[in-house]
């Protein structure tokens, strides 16, 4: 094409370039030619390819991710399974240990321990004895001014505190707490509001808590995480582990989950459908575009004595070609777009899943494929001298 | 002239015109679909995240301490503050009443259970009076409430295997009860049974499963409560479940030390907070607070879930805006010759253009419209299939999709139209190009 006059080659000149470069079928060079020669127009048909497949692999990327992200959303809510000693009875001491090994270091399990103790004046108060790391990983929600770090500090709730602390001035002053004779003192901490229960107990460690009272834990709640089914997995194995205890779901929080999850997952279903639709549209409207363009060069093929069959062997692998690069070059983008969304809506990045990687190329060859053979359909019936003349 | 060459281009072109006009109608109506779920999906997820129960609870003013240690009740019934129970209805009556989804009434009263089967000594058991589900009235607005709306995850079974008639959720104003699934076992009853309370036969109208301390409990009528109790009329607290705004700085501002114009938007903006706020005003000598655990999250989940959908509804519109635009580009390219005739015949650039943009606008106005209904049946679909209810749209939305549509046509013909034009006539109508 470059060639202009003064460097018009001999046809020995030409057959010696031929010999010299490598050797490439007849086939390959029409494939290679077509796209360079009309790069403007293969560019905007790969353009619409790319763009249909990244927008399918970041709607596919997030469709799985987006549900264990919400999951680990819904994990905010607190524990999903609660553990107690049947008939009020304390759980062994190897309770925790146990509940642990089954369901791994990732799961939470935070162990309570409940005592009704009596402040100075005799009133009745719930004093609870947990692990407060635990309880503040576990329990997001609790509004808390100020979590304890000393052995002798206590984490009082709203109401609790109000019994306890008679005067609101003296916020760090010490108080006393009985239990069957034996009196503690105590340094409150800070206050716990969380509008229900909890309002109205004291918070201990678990430790001081035991060698005052000697109540062993009487109830675990674990934060599984996992799907419905594998949370009821999780159920049927500590059943299993601790036959003296009582396990049960936390039906609010399991069935609230279950509930709004379904219904998220199903409307992000629906608009993925509908966004890669949407795309294998694109692609379809410019791919027959694309094809009609070059109905000149179907002619002249026929017109030359290509069978028919060849001719559209060359159309499918053009296609297959464009649906191939695109399908690559949008996986990767898509991916981008989607560790993007991860991050800009979650605040955590989207693990990248190759696994879709197949699908998004099998809809891509095919979506080309289709658009292909759409037009050339329509362009058999025609006679090649019909198009040559233009008409 | 003019008129005529883009009537008799439609005429003459129909079916090119028709793959166009469809893919334009199929990008509107994917647009319409997805900005229609977009704006109503926080709506929709709100009254979904309402299954994870009240997020709002009313106390008297000066209650005392609650000593309640795995679902009984430890402390003297009679004991601390009441709400009146005919200060309820009232809720319907705050500034966002429309967003209160339900609310229930409970009083937890302990009760000795005599068992006619052995003779064991009766344990103390916590019976509660509650709305199950109670018409009431509010002004001319009747409305009902109860724990089957603000509780969903409460079921009601027969209990052993026996098949029962009667197992049911207990009528108001009826001895019935509903036994929780533990104390049932552990008294051996089921549904249909009679068990006695506080002197009285109660009839066990169901069997009541909620994964909860009420499993260990009896659920009654709140008018046999207040009976049991000797006190007519009172209920220990309120929860009410109402579709909120997730909170954001000025949410959590303190309302006294706001100017009166912060004020009044903090009073309109149903936030958790300012229906707690406008709850106290109604009750008298009452506390509202905002129950962290299911208010704090739901804000959060809310979010989330908005975002994403924003997310995804800005990629079906980039989408759908590049099939319009590639639909449009091969429309045109297909029709260098037409424009080489024209030019041949000495028509101007500009009016080549006009008739190419006259075409594209009566084709994204007839796809748009298309397009529109379509979109607005498929939202609607939508809204059914999976939130089992209406997804309303905006009339205010039609206009905006309108011009949405042409704009996005235009911007997708303009590259192809000025291709076409500046394409020398002398090349296209000899059929090279």
């Amino acid at each position: 094409m470059s060639a202009g006059p003064d460097t018009l080659l001999t046809p020995k000149q030409v057959g010696d370039r031929r010999a010299e470069s490598p050797h490439v079928s007849m086939f390959t060079r029409m494939l290679l030619r077509a796209a360079v020669l009309r790069r403007r127009r293969a560019a905007s048909a790969l353009l619409a390819m790319i763009v249909a497949a990244a927008v399918a692999t970041a709607m596919m990327n997030l469709y799985v991710d987006v549900q264990a992200k919400l999951r680990s959303e819904f994990r905010n809510y607190g524990a999903n399974v609660i553990i107690v000693g049947k008939d009020g009875q304390a759980l062994p001491a190897d309770a925790l240990a146990k509940v642990e090994s089954v369901l791994g270091a990732k799961t939470l399990a935070v162990p309570f321990s409940y005592a009704v103790a009596r402040t100075r004046d005799g009133q009745s108060v719930v004093v609870v004895g947990t692990d407060f790391t635990r309880a503040h990983q576990l329990n997001h929600w609790w509004k808390v001014s100020h979590w304890p770090d000393a052995p002798n500090e206590g984490l009082l709730g709203m109401r609790a505190a109000s019994v306890v602390l008679p005067k609101a001035s003296g916020n760090r002053q010490p108080f006393e707490l009985t239990f069957q004779g034996k009196t503690i003192q105590l340094v409150p901490a800070g206050m716990l509001q969380t509008g229900a229960g909890e309002d109205s107990r004291i918070y201990l460690d678990q430790s001081t808590f035991q060698n005052w009272t000697g109540v062993a834990a009487s109830t675990i709640e674990v934060a599984a995480i996992g799907t419905g089914a594998e949370v009821e997995a999780s159920i049927r194995q500590l059943a299993a582990l601790l036959p003296e205890a009582d396990i049960r779901p936390v039906r609010q929080i399991m069935e609230g989950e279950a509930n709004v999850l379904n219904k998220t997952r199903a409307t992000l279903y629906a608009s993925a459908t509908l966004v890669v639709l949407t795309s294998a549209l694109c692609v379809l409207a410019t791919l027959i575009g694309w094809v009609f363009d070059r109905r000149r060069d179907f002619a002249i093929m026929k017109a030359l004595g290509a069978s028919e069959r060849l001719i559209n062997g060359f159309f499918a692998a053009e296609a297959a070609a464009l649906g191939v690069v695109g399908a690559v070059l949008g996986f990767f983008i898509g991916i981008g777009v989607a560790a993007w969304i991860g991050r800009a809506n979650f605040h955590a990045p989207v693990v990248p899943r190759f696994g879709v990687f197949p699908y998004v190329l099998a809809g891509s060859v095919a979506v080309a494929l289709i658009s292909a053979i759409l037009p050339i359909e329509l362009l058999r019936r025609v006679q090649p001298a019909i198009i040559l003349r233009g008409e | 002239m003019f008129p005529r060459i883009v009537y008799e281009s439609f005429r003459r072109q129909a079916r090119r015109k028709l793959l166009a006009g469809i893919a334009i109608t199929l990008g509107v109506a994917v647009a319409t679909a997805m900005i229609a779920v977009a704006t109503d999906i926080g709506d929709k997820i709100n009254r979904e995240l309402r299954s994870y129960g009240a997020n709002l609870v009313v106390t008297p003013q000066e209650d005392t301490l609650d000593v309640e240690v795995g679902g009984v009740n430890l402390k003297p019934p009679s004991d601390g503050a009441f709400l009146n129970e005919a200060d309820l209805p009232k809720i319907r009556g705050t500034f966002w009443h429309h967003n209160i989804v339900g609310f229930s009434p409970m009083l937890p009263v302990t009760v000795k259970v005599s068992s006619r089967l052995s003779d064991l000594s009766s344990p103390d058991v916590t019976l509660v009076g509650t709305y199950f589900n109670k018409s009431l009235s509010f002004g001319k607005e009747d409305f009902s409430t109860g724990v089957r709306i603000t509780h969903p995850w409460w079921k009601v079974s027969c209990g052993g295997d026996r098949e029962s008639p009667t197992c049911t959720w207990p009528v108001h104003d009826s001895e019935n009860v509903l036994l929780g699934e533990r104390l049932a076992a552990k008294l051996n009853r089921k549904a249909g049974d009679t068990i006695e309370v506080a002197g009285r036969q109660l009839t066990i109208s169901g069997i009541l499963s909620t994964g909860a301390a009420e499993d260990d409990q009896i659920v009654a009528p709140l008018a046999l409560a207040q009976k049991i109790l000797g006190k007519p009329g009172a209920v220990r607290r309120v929860y009410i479940s109402a579709l909120t705004k997730p909170q954001d700085a000025l949410a959590v501002r303190d309302p006294k030390t706001m100017t009166p114009e912060v004020y009044d938007r903090w009073y309109c903006s149903p936030y958790v907070q300012s229906i707690a706020y406008q709850l106290q005003e109604v009750i008298p000598h009452s506390h509202a607070e905002q129950i962290r655990q299911v208010a704090q999250n739901e804000g959060t989940v809310l979010s989330r879930i908005k975002g994403l959908m924003l997310l995804v509804t800005l990629a079906a519109l980039f989408a759908s805006a590049l099939a319009v635009s590639a639909a449009m580009a091969t429309a045109i390219f297909e029709r260098r010759v037409e424009v080489g005739l024209m030019k041949a015949l000495g028509a101007g650039n500009l009016v080549v253009s006009a008739i190419f943009f006259a075409e594209a606008l009566l084709l994204a106005l007839a796809g748009g419209l298309v397009g529109f209904s379509a979109g607005a049946l498929l939202a609607r679909q939508i809204g059914r299939s999976i939130f089992n209810s209406q997804i309303s749209i905006e009339p205010v939305l039609f206009p905006i999709i309108i011009a949405l549509a042409v704009f996005v046509t235009f911007a997708g013909s303009a590259a192809a139209i000025r291709r076409a034009v500046k394409f020398d006539p002398v090349f296209a109508l000899r059929g090279e190009g």
